[in-house]
Protein backbone atom coordinates (compact mmCIF):
# COMPACT_ATOMS: atom_id res chain seq x y z
CA UNK A 1 0.00 0.00 0.00
CA UNK A 2 2.98 2.29 -0.15
CA UNK A 3 2.01 2.52 -3.80
CA UNK A 4 -1.18 4.38 -2.97
CA UNK A 5 0.74 6.94 -0.96
CA UNK A 6 3.32 7.44 -3.70
CA UNK A 7 0.62 7.79 -6.34
CA UNK A 8 -1.15 10.42 -4.25
CA UNK A 9 2.11 12.28 -3.78
CA UNK A 10 2.73 12.14 -7.53
CA UNK A 11 -0.70 13.66 -8.15
CA UNK A 12 0.13 16.42 -5.70
CA UNK A 13 3.42 17.06 -7.53
CA UNK A 14 1.55 17.32 -10.82
CA UNK A 15 -0.85 19.85 -9.33
CA UNK A 16 2.06 21.85 -7.99
CA UNK A 17 3.63 21.83 -11.44
CA UNK A 18 0.46 23.34 -12.89
CA UNK A 19 0.76 26.16 -10.41
CA UNK A 20 4.45 26.54 -11.29
CA UNK A 21 3.58 26.99 -14.96
CA UNK A 22 0.57 29.19 -14.45
CA UNK A 23 1.37 31.28 -11.37
CA UNK A 24 1.22 34.85 -12.50
CA UNK A 25 3.90 36.18 -10.21
CA UNK A 26 7.39 34.87 -9.51
CA UNK A 27 6.46 34.20 -5.89
CA UNK A 28 3.84 31.68 -6.94
CA UNK A 29 6.51 29.77 -8.77
CA UNK A 30 8.89 29.85 -5.83
CA UNK A 31 6.06 28.55 -3.67
CA UNK A 32 5.37 25.76 -6.11
CA UNK A 33 9.06 24.83 -6.25
CA UNK A 34 9.26 24.69 -2.47
CA UNK A 35 6.15 22.54 -2.28
CA UNK A 36 7.43 20.16 -4.95
CA UNK A 37 10.69 19.92 -3.04
CA UNK A 38 8.91 18.80 0.13
CA UNK A 39 6.77 16.36 -1.82
CA UNK A 40 9.81 14.88 -3.53
CA UNK A 41 11.47 14.33 -0.17
CA UNK A 42 8.46 12.43 1.07
CA UNK A 43 8.17 10.43 -2.11
CA UNK A 44 11.81 9.41 -1.93
CA UNK A 45 11.36 8.30 1.67
CA UNK A 46 8.25 6.28 0.80
CA UNK A 47 9.99 4.78 -2.24
CA UNK A 48 12.86 3.78 0.00
CA UNK A 49 10.53 1.85 2.23
CA UNK A 50 8.70 0.39 -0.73
CA UNK A 51 11.82 -1.09 -2.29
CA UNK A 52 13.34 -2.03 1.04
CA UNK A 53 16.40 0.20 0.68
CA UNK A 54 16.89 2.44 3.68
CA UNK A 55 19.82 4.22 2.03
CA UNK A 56 17.32 6.46 0.29
CA UNK A 57 16.81 8.30 3.54
CA UNK A 58 20.22 9.90 3.12
CA UNK A 59 19.03 11.36 -0.15
CA UNK A 60 15.84 12.62 1.47
CA UNK A 61 17.83 14.30 4.25
CA UNK A 62 20.05 16.04 1.70
CA UNK A 63 17.01 17.24 -0.24
CA UNK A 64 15.41 18.79 2.81
CA UNK A 65 18.45 20.90 3.52
CA UNK A 66 19.21 21.74 -0.09
CA UNK A 67 15.69 22.78 -1.04
CA UNK A 68 15.55 25.01 2.03
CA UNK A 69 18.78 26.78 1.14
CA UNK A 70 17.72 27.07 -2.48
CA UNK A 71 14.40 28.71 -1.56
CA UNK A 72 16.13 31.16 0.72
CA UNK A 73 18.63 31.99 -2.03
CA UNK A 74 15.88 32.79 -4.51
CA UNK A 75 14.16 35.02 -2.04
CA UNK A 76 17.27 36.92 -1.10
CA UNK A 77 18.12 37.54 -4.73
CA UNK A 78 14.62 38.75 -5.48
CA UNK A 79 14.39 40.81 -2.29
CA UNK A 80 17.70 42.54 -2.85
CA UNK A 81 16.77 43.41 -6.41
CA UNK A 82 13.41 44.83 -5.46
CA UNK A 83 14.98 46.78 -2.63
CA UNK A 84 17.53 48.43 -4.92
CA UNK A 85 14.93 49.33 -7.53
CA UNK A 86 12.46 50.84 -5.08
CA UNK A 87 15.22 52.39 -2.95
CA UNK A 88 13.87 51.10 0.30
CA UNK A 89 16.88 49.03 1.42
CA UNK A 90 17.73 50.77 4.64
CA UNK A 91 20.56 49.97 6.92
CA UNK B 1 0.87 -5.94 18.53
CA UNK B 2 2.49 -5.98 15.14
CA UNK B 3 -0.85 -5.79 13.41
CA UNK B 4 -1.91 -2.84 15.52
CA UNK B 5 1.30 -0.97 14.68
CA UNK B 6 0.85 -1.79 11.01
CA UNK B 7 -2.72 -0.54 10.89
CA UNK B 8 -1.78 2.59 12.82
CA UNK B 9 1.05 3.37 10.44
CA UNK B 10 -1.20 2.85 7.41
CA UNK B 11 -3.74 5.24 8.86
CA UNK B 12 -1.07 7.84 9.51
CA UNK B 13 0.40 7.44 6.03
CA UNK B 14 -2.95 7.74 4.32
CA UNK B 15 -3.97 10.71 6.42
CA UNK B 16 -0.69 12.43 5.61
CA UNK B 17 -1.08 11.75 1.91
CA UNK B 18 -4.63 13.12 1.94
CA UNK B 19 -3.47 16.30 3.65
CA UNK B 20 -0.73 16.74 1.06
CA UNK B 21 -3.27 16.32 -1.70
CA UNK B 22 -5.60 18.85 -0.06
CA UNK B 23 -2.71 21.30 0.16
CA UNK B 24 -1.89 20.83 -3.51
CA UNK B 25 -5.52 21.36 -4.53
CA UNK B 26 -5.55 24.47 -2.39
CA UNK B 27 -2.48 25.82 -4.12
CA UNK B 28 -4.20 25.34 -7.42
CA UNK B 29 -7.56 26.83 -6.58
CA UNK B 30 -7.03 29.67 -4.14
CA UNK B 31 -7.40 33.11 -5.67
CA UNK B 32 -4.42 34.96 -4.32
CA UNK B 33 -0.78 34.38 -3.53
CA UNK B 34 -1.09 34.85 0.22
CA UNK B 35 -3.98 32.42 0.51
CA UNK B 36 -2.00 29.88 -1.47
CA UNK B 37 0.84 30.42 0.98
CA UNK B 38 -1.49 29.45 3.80
CA UNK B 39 -2.52 26.27 2.01
CA UNK B 40 1.02 25.13 1.37
CA UNK B 41 2.54 25.98 4.69
CA UNK B 42 -0.10 24.36 6.86
CA UNK B 43 -1.10 21.34 4.83
CA UNK B 44 2.39 20.53 3.62
CA UNK B 45 4.02 20.55 7.05
CA UNK B 46 1.18 18.62 8.63
CA UNK B 47 1.07 16.06 5.84
CA UNK B 48 4.83 15.63 5.96
CA UNK B 49 4.74 15.14 9.72
CA UNK B 50 2.04 12.50 9.50
CA UNK B 51 3.76 10.61 6.68
CA UNK B 52 7.04 10.62 8.57
CA UNK B 53 5.37 9.43 11.75
CA UNK B 54 3.76 6.61 9.81
CA UNK B 55 7.14 5.60 8.39
CA UNK B 56 8.68 5.72 11.85
CA UNK B 57 6.11 3.22 13.06
CA UNK B 58 7.02 1.01 10.12
CA UNK B 59 10.70 1.28 10.80
CA UNK B 60 10.82 0.18 14.39
CA UNK B 61 13.78 0.90 16.65
CA UNK B 62 16.77 1.26 14.37
CA UNK B 63 19.00 3.75 12.60
CA UNK B 64 16.22 4.28 10.10
CA UNK B 65 14.02 5.74 12.81
CA UNK B 66 16.78 8.10 13.91
CA UNK B 67 17.14 9.40 10.38
CA UNK B 68 13.39 9.82 10.04
CA UNK B 69 13.27 11.74 13.30
CA UNK B 70 16.06 13.95 12.02
CA UNK B 71 14.09 14.57 8.85
CA UNK B 72 11.01 15.39 10.89
CA UNK B 73 12.97 17.87 12.96
CA UNK B 74 14.43 19.52 9.86
CA UNK B 75 11.08 19.80 8.14
CA UNK B 76 9.36 21.32 11.13
CA UNK B 77 11.95 24.06 11.21
CA UNK B 78 12.62 24.71 7.57
CA UNK B 79 9.06 24.53 6.27
CA UNK B 80 7.62 27.49 8.15
CA UNK B 81 10.86 29.46 7.83
CA UNK B 82 10.87 29.19 4.06
CA UNK B 83 7.24 30.25 3.93
CA UNK B 84 7.93 33.17 6.25
CA UNK B 85 10.83 34.30 4.06
CA UNK B 86 8.58 33.98 1.02
CA UNK B 87 5.90 36.16 2.60
CA UNK B 88 8.49 38.76 3.61
CA UNK B 89 9.92 38.86 0.11
CA UNK B 90 6.47 39.20 -1.43
CA UNK B 91 5.57 42.03 0.92
CA UNK B 92 8.79 43.78 0.09
CA UNK B 93 8.15 43.27 -3.60
CA UNK B 94 4.94 45.21 -3.05
CA UNK B 95 2.65 42.33 -3.87
CA UNK B 96 -0.73 43.36 -2.53
CA UNK B 97 -3.18 40.81 -1.13
CA UNK B 98 -6.60 40.71 -2.68
CA UNK B 99 -9.04 42.29 -0.26
CA UNK B 100 -12.74 41.69 -0.60
CA UNK B 101 -14.24 45.17 -0.91
CA UNK B 102 -17.77 44.09 -0.24
CA UNK B 103 -17.15 43.58 3.46
CA UNK B 104 -15.28 46.82 4.16
CA UNK C 1 3.65 -1.03 -10.87
CA UNK C 2 6.92 0.83 -10.82
CA UNK C 3 6.52 1.42 -14.54
CA UNK C 4 3.65 3.72 -13.69
CA UNK C 5 5.83 5.89 -11.49
CA UNK C 6 8.55 5.86 -14.17
CA UNK C 7 6.16 6.97 -16.88
CA UNK C 8 4.57 9.65 -14.77
CA UNK C 9 7.94 11.07 -13.73
CA UNK C 10 9.21 11.07 -17.31
CA UNK C 11 6.02 12.76 -18.46
CA UNK C 12 6.39 15.45 -15.81
CA UNK C 13 10.02 15.92 -16.87
CA UNK C 14 9.00 16.41 -20.47
CA UNK C 15 6.31 18.92 -19.56
CA UNK C 16 8.75 20.86 -17.39
CA UNK C 17 11.26 20.86 -20.23
CA UNK C 18 8.70 22.34 -22.60
CA UNK C 19 7.74 24.97 -20.05
CA UNK C 20 11.38 25.95 -19.56
CA UNK C 21 11.75 26.51 -23.27
CA UNK C 22 8.57 28.51 -23.62
CA UNK C 23 8.87 30.87 -20.68
CA UNK C 24 10.33 34.29 -21.07
CA UNK C 25 11.03 35.33 -17.50
CA UNK C 26 14.45 34.02 -16.57
CA UNK C 27 13.81 33.89 -12.85
CA UNK C 28 10.87 31.59 -13.49
CA UNK C 29 13.10 29.47 -15.70
CA UNK C 30 15.60 29.21 -12.85
CA UNK C 31 12.90 27.88 -10.53
CA UNK C 32 11.70 25.45 -13.17
CA UNK C 33 15.27 24.21 -13.63
CA UNK C 34 15.40 23.43 -9.94
CA UNK C 35 12.14 21.51 -10.22
CA UNK C 36 13.56 19.64 -13.21
CA UNK C 37 16.57 18.59 -11.17
CA UNK C 38 14.35 17.37 -8.35
CA UNK C 39 12.26 15.32 -10.74
CA UNK C 40 15.27 13.74 -12.39
CA UNK C 41 16.73 12.92 -8.99
CA UNK C 42 13.46 11.12 -8.16
CA UNK C 43 13.81 9.25 -11.43
CA UNK C 44 17.29 8.14 -10.44
CA UNK C 45 15.93 6.93 -7.14
CA UNK C 46 13.31 4.85 -8.94
CA UNK C 47 16.06 3.46 -11.18
CA UNK C 48 17.95 2.39 -8.02
CA UNK C 49 20.96 4.61 -8.73
CA UNK C 50 21.42 5.97 -5.25
CA UNK C 51 24.76 7.75 -5.59
CA UNK C 52 23.72 9.53 -8.75
CA UNK C 53 20.47 10.64 -7.13
CA UNK C 54 22.36 12.07 -4.18
CA UNK C 55 24.71 13.99 -6.44
CA UNK C 56 21.86 15.26 -8.60
CA UNK C 57 19.97 16.41 -5.53
CA UNK C 58 22.91 18.21 -4.00
CA UNK C 59 24.15 19.86 -7.16
CA UNK C 60 21.15 20.30 -9.43
CA UNK C 61 18.58 21.45 -6.92
CA UNK C 62 21.01 23.40 -4.77
CA UNK C 63 24.20 24.90 -6.11
CA UNK C 64 23.17 25.03 -9.75
CA UNK C 65 19.95 26.90 -9.01
CA UNK C 66 21.72 29.34 -6.74
CA UNK C 67 24.37 30.10 -9.35
CA UNK C 68 21.82 30.50 -12.14
CA UNK C 69 19.92 32.92 -9.92
CA UNK C 70 23.08 34.85 -9.13
CA UNK C 71 23.78 35.12 -12.87
CA UNK C 72 20.25 36.28 -13.65
CA UNK C 73 20.54 38.85 -10.89
CA UNK C 74 23.68 40.19 -12.54
CA UNK C 75 22.24 40.30 -16.03
CA UNK C 76 18.78 40.98 -17.36
CA UNK C 77 15.51 39.46 -16.29
CA UNK C 78 13.79 38.74 -19.56
CA UNK C 79 14.83 36.63 -22.45
CA UNK C 80 15.54 38.68 -25.54
CA UNK C 81 13.55 37.90 -28.67
CA UNK C 82 15.49 35.72 -31.13
CA UNK C 83 16.80 37.54 -34.12
CA UNK C 84 16.37 34.78 -36.69
CA UNK C 85 13.70 32.26 -37.46
CA UNK C 86 14.35 28.94 -35.80
CA UNK C 87 13.39 26.86 -38.81
CA UNK C 88 16.85 25.65 -39.85
CA UNK C 89 17.97 24.76 -36.30
CA UNK C 90 14.69 22.93 -35.81
CA UNK C 91 15.31 20.81 -38.90
CA UNK C 92 18.87 20.00 -37.79
CA UNK C 93 17.70 19.03 -34.30
CA UNK C 94 14.90 16.83 -35.58
CA UNK C 95 17.22 15.08 -38.03
CA UNK C 96 19.87 14.44 -35.36
CA UNK C 97 17.27 13.28 -32.85
CA UNK C 98 15.72 10.89 -35.34
CA UNK C 99 19.13 9.45 -36.17
CA UNK C 100 19.92 8.95 -32.48
CA UNK C 101 16.60 7.26 -31.78
CA UNK C 102 17.15 5.01 -34.78
CA UNK C 103 20.54 4.16 -33.31
CA UNK C 104 19.04 3.08 -29.99
CA UNK C 105 16.90 0.46 -31.68
CA UNK C 106 19.99 -1.67 -32.01
CA UNK C 107 21.08 -1.40 -28.41
CA UNK C 108 20.54 -4.28 -25.95
CA UNK C 109 17.51 -4.17 -23.71
CA UNK C 110 17.63 -2.23 -20.49
CA UNK C 111 19.09 -4.41 -17.75
CA UNK C 112 19.94 -7.29 -20.06
CA UNK C 113 22.50 -9.44 -18.23
CA UNK C 114 24.17 -10.60 -21.44
CA UNK C 115 24.88 -7.09 -22.68
CA UNK C 116 28.59 -6.38 -23.12
CA UNK C 117 28.60 -3.60 -20.55
CA UNK C 118 27.52 -6.03 -17.85
CA UNK C 119 29.97 -8.76 -18.67
CA UNK C 120 33.59 -7.79 -18.71
CA UNK C 121 34.91 -5.16 -16.34
CA UNK C 122 31.71 -4.79 -14.33
CA UNK C 123 31.68 -8.46 -13.39
CA UNK C 124 35.25 -8.34 -12.15
CA UNK C 125 34.60 -5.21 -10.09
CA UNK C 126 31.53 -6.73 -8.47
CA UNK C 127 33.32 -9.96 -7.85
CA UNK C 128 36.60 -8.63 -6.51
CA UNK C 129 35.44 -5.73 -4.39
CA UNK C 130 34.64 -7.65 -1.18
CA UNK C 131 37.96 -9.44 -1.23
CA UNK C 132 40.22 -6.64 -2.44
CA UNK C 133 38.73 -3.57 -0.86
CA UNK C 134 36.07 -4.62 1.59
CA UNK C 135 33.62 -1.72 1.25
CA UNK C 136 29.97 -2.34 0.61
CA UNK C 137 29.41 0.54 -1.79
CA UNK C 138 30.76 -0.71 -5.10
CA UNK C 139 30.37 2.71 -6.68
CA UNK C 140 32.87 4.12 -4.21
CA UNK C 141 35.26 1.24 -4.74
CA UNK C 142 35.18 1.70 -8.49
CA UNK C 143 35.40 5.47 -8.31
CA UNK C 144 38.08 5.76 -5.68
CA UNK C 145 40.16 2.66 -6.11
CA UNK C 146 39.80 0.81 -9.37
CA UNK C 147 39.41 4.01 -11.36
CA UNK C 148 41.23 6.30 -8.98
CA UNK C 149 43.28 7.89 -11.72
CA UNK C 150 40.14 9.06 -13.53
CA UNK C 151 38.88 10.60 -10.33
CA UNK C 152 42.17 12.47 -9.95
CA UNK C 153 41.50 13.90 -13.39
CA UNK C 154 38.00 14.90 -12.34
CA UNK C 155 39.24 16.73 -9.28
CA UNK C 156 41.78 18.54 -11.42
CA UNK C 157 39.01 19.57 -13.78
CA UNK C 158 37.05 21.04 -10.89
CA UNK C 159 40.16 22.82 -9.71
CA UNK C 160 40.67 24.24 -13.21
CA UNK C 161 37.07 25.45 -13.24
CA UNK C 162 37.73 27.27 -9.99
CA UNK C 163 40.80 28.91 -11.47
CA UNK C 164 38.79 29.87 -14.55
CA UNK C 165 36.13 31.58 -12.47
CA UNK C 166 38.77 33.35 -10.44
CA UNK C 167 40.44 34.58 -13.61
CA UNK C 168 37.21 35.79 -15.18
CA UNK C 169 35.30 37.18 -12.24
CA UNK C 170 37.89 37.81 -9.62
CA UNK C 171 36.75 39.06 -6.31
CA UNK C 172 36.16 42.63 -5.34
CA UNK C 173 37.65 43.12 -1.93
CA UNK C 174 35.44 45.92 -0.76
CA UNK C 175 35.18 46.54 2.92
CA UNK C 176 31.53 47.54 2.69
CA UNK C 177 29.21 45.19 4.48
CA UNK C 178 26.63 43.99 1.98
CA UNK C 179 23.52 43.75 4.10
CA UNK C 180 20.42 44.19 1.97
CA UNK C 181 17.03 44.74 3.62
CA UNK C 182 16.76 45.90 7.18
CA UNK C 183 18.06 43.69 9.95
CA UNK C 184 14.73 43.45 11.70
CA UNK C 185 13.27 41.50 8.83
CA UNK C 186 15.91 38.83 8.87
CA UNK C 187 15.60 37.75 12.49
CA UNK C 188 13.80 34.48 11.81
CA UNK C 189 16.16 33.56 9.03
CA UNK C 190 19.22 34.34 11.13
CA UNK C 191 18.09 32.23 14.04
CA UNK C 192 17.32 29.30 11.81
CA UNK C 193 20.57 29.73 9.88
CA UNK C 194 22.56 29.64 13.09
CA UNK C 195 20.66 26.55 14.15
CA UNK C 196 21.15 24.68 10.90
CA UNK C 197 24.64 25.73 9.91
CA UNK C 198 26.49 23.27 12.20
CA UNK C 199 24.00 20.54 11.35
CA UNK C 200 24.63 20.93 7.64
CA UNK C 201 28.39 20.84 8.10
CA UNK C 202 28.09 17.76 10.30
CA UNK C 203 25.90 16.10 7.74
CA UNK C 204 28.46 16.86 5.05
CA UNK C 205 31.13 15.12 7.11
CA UNK C 206 28.79 12.16 7.61
CA UNK C 207 28.18 11.87 3.86
CA UNK C 208 31.92 12.11 3.26
CA UNK C 209 33.04 9.36 5.57
CA UNK C 210 30.00 7.16 5.22
CA UNK C 211 30.48 7.01 1.49
CA UNK C 212 32.04 3.60 1.82
CA UNK C 213 28.87 2.01 3.14
CA UNK C 214 26.05 4.11 1.78
CA UNK C 215 25.53 6.69 -0.89
CA UNK C 216 27.95 9.54 -0.62
CA UNK C 217 31.57 10.34 -1.21
CA UNK C 218 33.73 13.34 -1.75
CA UNK C 219 31.78 15.23 -4.40
CA UNK C 220 28.44 15.22 -2.66
CA UNK C 221 30.01 16.05 0.68
CA UNK C 222 31.86 19.02 -0.76
CA UNK C 223 28.70 20.42 -2.27
CA UNK C 224 26.73 20.03 0.96
CA UNK C 225 29.55 21.66 2.90
CA UNK C 226 29.52 24.63 0.54
CA UNK C 227 25.74 24.87 0.81
CA UNK C 228 26.03 25.31 4.56
CA UNK C 229 28.31 28.30 4.11
CA UNK C 230 26.05 29.70 1.42
CA UNK C 231 23.17 29.56 3.89
CA UNK C 232 25.27 31.51 6.35
CA UNK C 233 26.18 34.06 3.69
CA UNK C 234 22.54 34.46 2.70
CA UNK C 235 21.42 35.14 6.26
CA UNK C 236 24.26 37.30 7.51
CA UNK C 237 25.61 38.99 4.42
CA UNK C 238 28.73 38.38 2.41
CA UNK C 239 30.91 40.50 4.68
CA UNK C 240 30.26 38.32 7.72
CA UNK C 241 30.70 35.18 5.68
CA UNK C 242 34.05 36.54 4.60
CA UNK C 243 35.08 36.75 8.23
CA UNK C 244 34.09 33.17 8.82
CA UNK C 245 35.87 31.74 5.81
CA UNK C 246 38.14 34.22 4.05
CA UNK C 247 38.79 34.20 0.35
CA UNK C 248 42.47 33.53 0.81
CA UNK C 249 41.71 30.41 2.79
CA UNK C 250 39.43 29.18 0.03
CA UNK C 251 42.11 29.62 -2.56
CA UNK C 252 44.53 27.56 -0.50
CA UNK C 253 41.89 24.92 0.19
CA UNK C 254 41.24 24.57 -3.50
CA UNK C 255 44.82 23.60 -4.17
CA UNK C 256 45.33 21.58 -0.99
CA UNK C 257 42.62 19.11 -1.95
CA UNK C 258 44.23 18.23 -5.24
CA UNK C 259 47.62 18.08 -3.54
CA UNK C 260 46.34 15.60 -0.97
CA UNK C 261 45.03 13.35 -3.70
CA UNK C 262 48.26 13.43 -5.69
CA UNK C 263 50.30 13.06 -2.51
CA UNK C 264 48.60 9.76 -1.77
CA UNK C 265 49.66 8.57 -5.19
CA UNK C 266 53.25 9.67 -4.74
CA UNK C 267 53.35 8.21 -1.23
CA UNK C 268 52.31 4.84 -2.56
CA UNK C 269 55.09 5.11 -5.14
CA UNK C 270 57.59 5.92 -2.42
CA UNK C 271 56.45 2.87 -0.47
CA UNK C 272 57.23 0.61 -3.37
CA UNK C 273 53.97 0.31 -5.27
CA UNK C 274 52.68 2.05 -8.37
CA UNK C 275 51.00 5.46 -8.53
CA UNK C 276 47.75 5.38 -6.51
CA UNK C 277 48.19 1.77 -5.51
CA UNK C 278 46.65 1.91 -2.06
CA UNK C 279 47.59 -1.61 -1.09
CA UNK C 280 51.04 -0.62 0.05
CA UNK C 281 49.91 2.16 2.38
CA UNK C 282 49.49 -0.14 5.35
CA UNK C 283 50.56 -3.60 6.43
CA UNK C 284 47.28 -5.20 5.51
CA UNK C 285 46.20 -4.58 1.89
CA UNK C 286 42.54 -4.10 2.76
CA UNK C 287 43.39 -1.57 5.46
CA UNK C 288 45.62 0.16 2.96
CA UNK C 289 42.71 0.42 0.56
CA UNK C 290 40.45 1.85 3.25
CA UNK C 291 43.07 4.39 4.23
CA UNK C 292 43.71 5.40 0.66
CA UNK C 293 40.02 5.81 -0.15
CA UNK C 294 39.38 7.85 2.97
CA UNK C 295 42.22 10.26 2.31
CA UNK C 296 41.43 10.86 -1.32
CA UNK C 297 37.75 11.37 -0.58
CA UNK C 298 38.80 14.00 1.93
CA UNK C 299 40.92 15.69 -0.73
CA UNK C 300 38.06 15.62 -3.21
CA UNK C 301 35.64 17.06 -0.66
CA UNK C 302 37.98 19.91 0.25
CA UNK C 303 38.54 20.94 -3.36
CA UNK C 304 34.88 20.73 -4.34
CA UNK C 305 33.72 22.76 -1.34
CA UNK C 306 36.35 25.42 -1.91
CA UNK C 307 35.59 25.75 -5.62
CA UNK C 308 31.85 26.02 -5.06
CA UNK C 309 32.35 28.73 -2.50
CA UNK C 310 34.80 30.61 -4.69
CA UNK C 311 32.31 30.60 -7.54
CA UNK C 312 29.59 31.81 -5.21
CA UNK C 313 31.77 34.58 -3.77
CA UNK C 314 32.81 35.59 -7.26
CA UNK C 315 29.22 35.96 -8.45
CA UNK C 316 27.77 37.62 -5.40
CA UNK C 317 30.57 40.10 -4.83
CA UNK C 318 29.99 41.56 -8.28
CA UNK C 319 26.48 42.64 -7.54
CA UNK C 320 26.00 46.40 -7.07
Amino acid sequence: MFIIVSVVILIAIALGLVRAFRGPTLYDRVLAANMIGTLTVLMVAVLGFMTGRPEFLDIALVYVLISFVSTIAVLRVVASRSSTTTDSGGR
Amino acid sequence: MDLVLDILSWILLLAGAIFLLIGAIGVLRFPDFYTRLHAVSICDTLGAGLVLLGLILQGGLSLVTVKLLLMFYFMIFTGPTAVHALAEAALQGKLKPVIDDRES
Amino acid sequence: MEYLIDIVLLGLLMITGFAIVRMKSLLAVAMLTSIYSLLSASLFVVLDAVDVALTEAAIGAGISTILILATVALTSDEEKAPRHTPLLPLIVVIATGAALIYGTLDMPHYGDPTAPVHRYAAQSYLHDTPADIGVSNVVTSVLASYRGYDTLGEVTVIFTAGIGVLALLGYRTRRRNIQGPGIRKLVVLRVIAKLFFPLILLFALYVLFHGDYGPGGGFQAGVIFATGFILYALAFGLGNAQRVIPHQLLRSMMAVGVLIYAAVGIESMLLGGKFLEYRVLADDPVTGQHLGIMIIELGVGITVAAVMLIIYYGFVSRRD
